[in-house]
């Protein structure tokens, strides 16, 4: 189900998708008097893992969440696939079906087991056979590295495995593309790794990723591309050796000093 | 105390109609509840609002006036409704509200993260709300749900004034034929109440040790 290497060339080479797969215009949104995200416009081409990376308050998250409209945005445009993002109903529900999402939180379903976890969806929402479902959550629970805890129910997990679930169940949907809001922040530190050796596998696969994150090294290793967010604007769109050694505005400068020194 | 086991044809057939009204009202008022917490909580706005007027309108309204309406007025426009349907219909009306408030809080009580994660991979608003938050819900909804059950047990008494025959009416009859007998019929009268409610309240510790939810 995966796309292939060759239909998709890994990530950081300049033929990595020129096919628009997200197209964001214009797109603003207020919490009250706060002006969160201003005129964002950007365009993630099919197959392209994008790092979004700022300070606290930046706006990277909802800009991440309003993606598949978990945040509602004031005016402009979000396609996804060449079509807009429907208010709400049964239009939206389907759309994001289509836009996988890991959560800092994880968000596992509390009540059901880990396979039951990435098999609803599949069953509920794809219409799947729950044999059909079943084989293929088991396949990615493999992939993954949590298929012996099945069985068990989230709270029994550590972090980084209900983590790593967490992207197993996005991807038993299939989706078009695979949102991360910050998927390593609530993790112990010894548990970083093994989720972001996913996240890097899963960029190595073609899928198209955009990822909110401070992971220096996730985005040196797999992104095409890094949008330094502050005050809820764009500042710098380039590849990550760009951002990381050579970035243009005073404020990249000052957030990459902070973020190095410590 | 000989007074009630002389009557106790006619306590037990009060008893029998309280228990009568308190089912009957139960289950009605429960799915009602459910569909007006369902509205409180939809994405549509039109919805919400109807829910909120109905639930703030009604549940501050007082249980007589409500019965009055369905027992008086209903009957007086429509000509034939029998006391027992609208004693049912208006305690199901009265009702409800405070299944639907107990039902909400409980939806309020799941992690906002659960219904986020259930929307992101493409459920509906119905999928959302029955395969993950009400499963999560049930934990902390059931004790005030059987508080709501309880509370409405005694409100069955509120029927006994339009004439149907419950618990509450038997006393005052029983207690009309034996004026000697007056407090020895009421202790009666509250017995039979507490048969009912104190193992609803047992029930609802059971069934909130039961169902924990592991987080």
């Amino acid at each position: 189900m995966e796309p292939s290497h060759t239909a998709h060339p890994a990530p950081g080479t300049a033929a990595a998708g020129r096919e628009p797969l997200v197209v964001v215009k214009n797109v603003n949104k207020h919490y009250g008097d706060l002006h969160v995200l201003k005129n964002i416009s950007t365009t993630i081409n099919r197959g392209e893992v994008v790092v979004v990376i700022g300070p606290s308050g930046s706006g990277k998250s909802t800009f991440c969440r309003a993606l598949n409209r978990l945040e509602t945005i004031d005016d402009g445009t979000i396609l996804i696939d060449g079509k807009e993002l429907p208010k709400e109903g049964r239009g939206l529900a389907k759309l994001r079906a289509d836009v996988g999402m890991v959560f800092q939180s994880f968000n596992l379903f509390a009540h059901k087991t880990i396979l039951e976890n990435v098999t609803l969806g599949p069953i509920k929402v794809r219409k799947q056979s729950p044999a059909d479902a079943k084989k293929r959550a088991m396949d990615l629970l493999q992939r993954v590295g949590v298929a012996n805890q099945a069985n068990k129910s989230p709270a029994q997990l550590s972090g980084g495995q209900q983590q790593r679930v967490a992207i197993a169940r996005a991807l038993a949907m299939d989706p078009k593309v695979i949102l991360l809001d910050e998927p390593t922040s609530a993790l112990d530190p010894e548990m970083i790794n093994e989720v972001l050796d996913v996240m890097v596998q899963l960029a190595h696969d073609g899928m198209t990723m955009v990822v909110v994150t401070h992971e220096m090294g996730f985005a040196r290793k797999a992104a095409d591309r890094v949008l330094f967010m502050a005050d809820g604007e764009i500042l710098e769109d380039s590849t990550p050796a760009e951002f990381f050694d050579n970035p243009k505005s005073e404020r990249a400068k000052d957030f990459l000093s902070k973020i190095l020194t410590h | 105390m000989n007074v009630i086991f002389d009557n106790i044809d006619t306590f037990l057939r009060g008893f029998g109609g309280t228990l009568t009204l308190l089912g009957l009202t139960t289950l009605f008022a429960l799915p009602f509840g459910l569909l007006l917490a369902a509205m409180r909580v939809s994405p549509v706005a039109s919805l919400r609002a109807t829910s909120t007027v109905y639930v703030e309108v009604l549940r501050n309204t007082p249980l007589l006036l409500v019965f009055t309406f369905f027992s008086v007025i209903i009957t007086y426009i429509s000509g034939a409704l029998p006391f027992q349907v609208a004693a049912v219909l208006a305690l199901t009306i009265y009702t409800a509200p405070f299944f639907a408030e107990a039902i909400r809080s409980g939806i309020n009580g799941v992690p906002v993260g659960q219904a986020e994660a259930a929307r992101s991979i493409g459920m509906t608003f119905g999928q959302t709300l029955g395969l993950v938050i009400l499963p999560q819900a049930v934990r902390s909804v059931v004790p005030p749900l059987i508080n709501v059950i309880i509370a409405l047990t005694k409100n069955t008494s509120v029927a006994g004034a339009f004439f149907i025959f419950e618990l509450f009416n038997v006393g005052r009859e029983v207690a009309n034929a034996n004026g000697n007998a007056v407090v020895a019929v009421f202790l009666g009268v509250a017995f039979f109440y507490l048969i009912i409610t104190v193992p609803l309240g047992q029930l609802a510790d059971h069934i909130e040790r039961r169902v924990a939810v592991r987080r």
